[in-house]
């Protein structure tokens, strides 16, 4: 096969999307969960924060999170430019305290989930989510 | 009382002897006249059940030659860690004799020389005949397939992997899982599974739009051997949709999902699983972790990596098997399993040395008929080699530096990127170059080689991505390639840094000036994942090249400067 001048010399599209920002710090999540907690201070474990450890898409990211016992559940993209995602609310009659949706994440980040106990106290879990350009698998 | 681990340990202890006497001890003298087809068999029968597994052919049917790494660095709780021992460290963990067989299939000095002495290796139909000697010895023994079995070659490519399909099944596999197969397409994938007569496994395989397992493949399957209730439980590659590209296969989703991996654990024990196997395309490193929070998995049968390693790795009470890649190897793992338990192995892992080991004539004729009607154009002889052209190591290979020579001149560019991947055999000095050798290297499904302006700032944003890839301190965010390979650029890395700090000293190297972030550079490269890429394919911008040179000579690569290893 030979190629003209023309088509060596041609542009062509679709190589790499930048479709991935580097991962800032935002202020704004630790902010959102000081209001959530009133401040109170915040236990790691008993909260199970289920995620990709790499996106497979990051306009479409899996997360599930449950919490026995919560009241309420935020969930947090920390290096999101709003990192609030939701908060879930559970009534006494509620079978489990858990929930699952999908969401978008700008870049590498870590997912974060704060749950309310019945008893007034607070639990986190955290994971971090990579956001690749992707390629070169083995 | 002795506790199981302690048993495995013993297992271990033994396996290492067995290693001595029959797979490391192989005298200097102990060439093609000396090394038999009996010695690379030999095996004391062990206990009641025998795993054979091979994994990461590549469509490798004939045999070929195939150069160990150089450069294979482990970070975080990985440094220094089997696979990432190299070379004359290598030998001398494993006890291995410079210049001896086993030197010369598992480390990569002195490949030219030692590849003169010792010859080819791989080929299906030497394969085959290695399996039906332990079929022989033992007849109910599990044929696990760990995957990249349909992907690699003139004839793959060209027949969408049926002649992988229809040579496999002469060999009988009991299962298999997945990696490059999906970059067929996913209806392709679908119609070779249906074709396929053995359990085609991923727990992790779900499907994309609801999050659920994929209806086309099992989780798991139950085998009765030797009196035992085995589970094997399938591990596709986790990355496929990131790694290569996932707009081929959109009704799927992968992952690692630990924890769906304990629960299908828990499930087969529940069910009275004697025995748990995964078979694995995780990667070493990754199911090293994976093995230290799942817990109840007997062996794993490790993948992707390419790792090819004498002896079992132990991690808690679960055994990794790493069987090397192109049809180099085939790994053997006796167990004793009573009392619901695994309580002993050997293993071995048998080196295919193809002038030593007599073809299996059933299979050898299978593999010309799926040759023959591309025998004229694959044998063409494109042109020569001065230097050995080889592919494995995280940073660069002659393969890919002559590729990227191409890409430079047949597409006028400043700067060339090749993909790390981590399979194509190697050519010696002084060998012809044949057209279907240049597929070995080449040859997929979105092989397009792409002409593209980018600023240097998005060079080295791509650069830190590939390299966090690879060198992210937790294996469960390492995708498992290698480096992408550079043309015509130069830098430093600091392997230990964090993303965003590891690549410094971008050079042009045409000018010796360094990448200005702001300026646009003309980038030729391949392999990418995006949908509409547009370009030649890249074996014919390789083959314009070699055409060109005539014989090729491809210089030591001195450009990249890795720090921290």
């Amino acid at each position: 096969m030979d190629f003209t001048r023309r088509e060596t010399l041609a542009l062509g599209a679709g190589a790499v999307a930048l479709t991935v920002l580097p991962f800032r710090v935002n202020a704004a999540a630790e902010d959102a969960i000081a209001a959530f907690t009133g401040g109170a201070a915040v236990a790691d474990g008993g909260v199970n924060l289920t995620a990709p450890e790499i996106a497979e898409n990051g306009n479409t990211v899996p997360i599930s999170v449950s919490a026995e016992g919560a009241t309420a559940i935020m969930l947090l993209a920390a290096g999101n430019p709003t990192p609030g995602v939701a908060t879930y609310t559970f009534g006494e009659l509620a079978g489990s305290a858990a929930a699952s949706t999908r969401i978008r994440l700008a870049g590498t980040q870590d997912v974060v989930a704060v749950a309310k106990m019945a008893d007034g106290s607070f639990a986190q879990a955290r994971s971090t989510v990579k956001v690749t350009i992707g390629g070169c698998g083995g | 009382m002795i506790s199981r681990r302690d048993f495995l340990q013993v297992s271990m202890a033994a396996s290492a002897m067995l290693g001595a006497s029959g797979f490391g001890n192989w005298s200097k003298l102990a060439a093609q006249q000396a090394l038999t087809q009996d010695q690379l068999l030999e095996f004391d029968t062990f206990g009641n059940v025998s795993l054979i597994h091979v994994t990461d052919i590549h469509a490798q049917l004939k045999p070929i030659y195939f150069r160990e790494p150089e450069v294979n660095i482990g970070v975080g709780e990985n440094r220094g860690a089997v696979p990432h021992v190299t070379g004359a460290d290598f030998r001398k963990l494993y006890g291995i004799a410079d210049g001896s067989p086993s030197a010369y299939a598992l480390s990569y000095n002195d490949f030219s020389a030692l590849a003169q002495t010792y010859g080819r290796v791989g080929g299906l139909d030497r394969v085959a005949t290695v399996v039906n000697a332990i079929r022989a010895a033992r007849p109910d023994a599990l044929l696990l397939d760990g995957g990249d079995t349909w992907h690699g070659s003139y004839t793959c490519y060209h027949s969408q992997g049926q002649d992988m399909v229809n040579t496999m099944q002469l060999l009988k596999p009991d299962a298999m899982t997945f990696h490059w197969e999906f970059t067929l397409g996913q209806e392709r994938v679908r119609e070779l599974v249906e074709q396929s007569p053995f359990a085609m496994l991923g727990q992790n395989i779900f499907n994309a739009e609801w999050d659920e397992p994929a209806e086309e493949f099992k989780p798991y399957e139950f085998f009765e051997r030797g009196g035992a209730k085995i589970a094997v439980i399938g591990q596709a590659f986790p990355y496929m949709p990131i790694a290569n590209p996932g707009w081929m296969f959109p009704d799927f989703s992968f992952g690692i999902r630990d924890q769906r991996m304990q629960e299908m654990v828990d499930e087969v024990r529940a069910a009275g699983a004697d025995l748990v196997v995964v078979l694995s395309h995780n990667g070493f490193d990754v199911d090293k972790k994976m093995a230290s929070r799942v817990s109840g998995i007997d062996v794993i049968l490790s993948g992707h990596t390419h790792d090819a390693l004498p002896e079992p790795v132990l991690v808690g009470e679960t055994i990794i098997v790493a069987s090397g890649s192109n049809g180099k190897f085939v790994s053997r793992i006796d167990l004793d399993v009573r009392d619901g338990r695994m309580m002993g192995f050997r293993h071995k892992l048998i080196p295919i040395f193809s002038d030593v080991i007599t073809p299996d004539p059933e299979m050898a004729a299978a593999i010309e008929a799926e040759r023959a009607p591309y025998k004229t154009a694959m044998e063409e002889v494109i042109g020569q080699t001065d230097s050995l052209l080889y592919r494995r190591g995280n940073f660069n290979g002659s393969w890919d530096d002559l590729i990227c020579d191409a890409l430079i001149s047949e597409r006028d560019a400043d700067i060339a990127m090749s993909p790390g991947v981590r399979w194509g055999p190697s050519i010696l000095p002084g060998q012809d170059i044949t057209r279907e050798d240049i597929w070995n290297a080449t040859s997929m499904t979105y092989g397009k080689a792409y002409r593209t302006e980018m600023t240097g700032e998005f060079i080295h944003v791509i650069m830190e991505d590939v390299a966090d890839n690879l060198f992210n301190p937790d294996p469960y965010y390492q995708q498992g390639g290698d480096m992408v390979r550079v043309g015509g650029m130069g830098y430093r890395i600091d392997v230990n840094k964090k993303q965003g700090e590891r690549i410094t000293n971008l050079t042009l190297l045409r000018t010796g000036e360094p990448i200005d972030p702001a300026k646009t550079y003309v980038v030729a490269g391949w392999a990418s994942v995006n949908e509409g890429t547009e370009g030649p394919q890249i074996w014919d911008v390789v083959e314009n090249h070699i055409r060109q040179q005539g014989t090729v000579k491809v210089a030591p690569n001195t450009s990249v400067e890795v720090v921290g290893a």
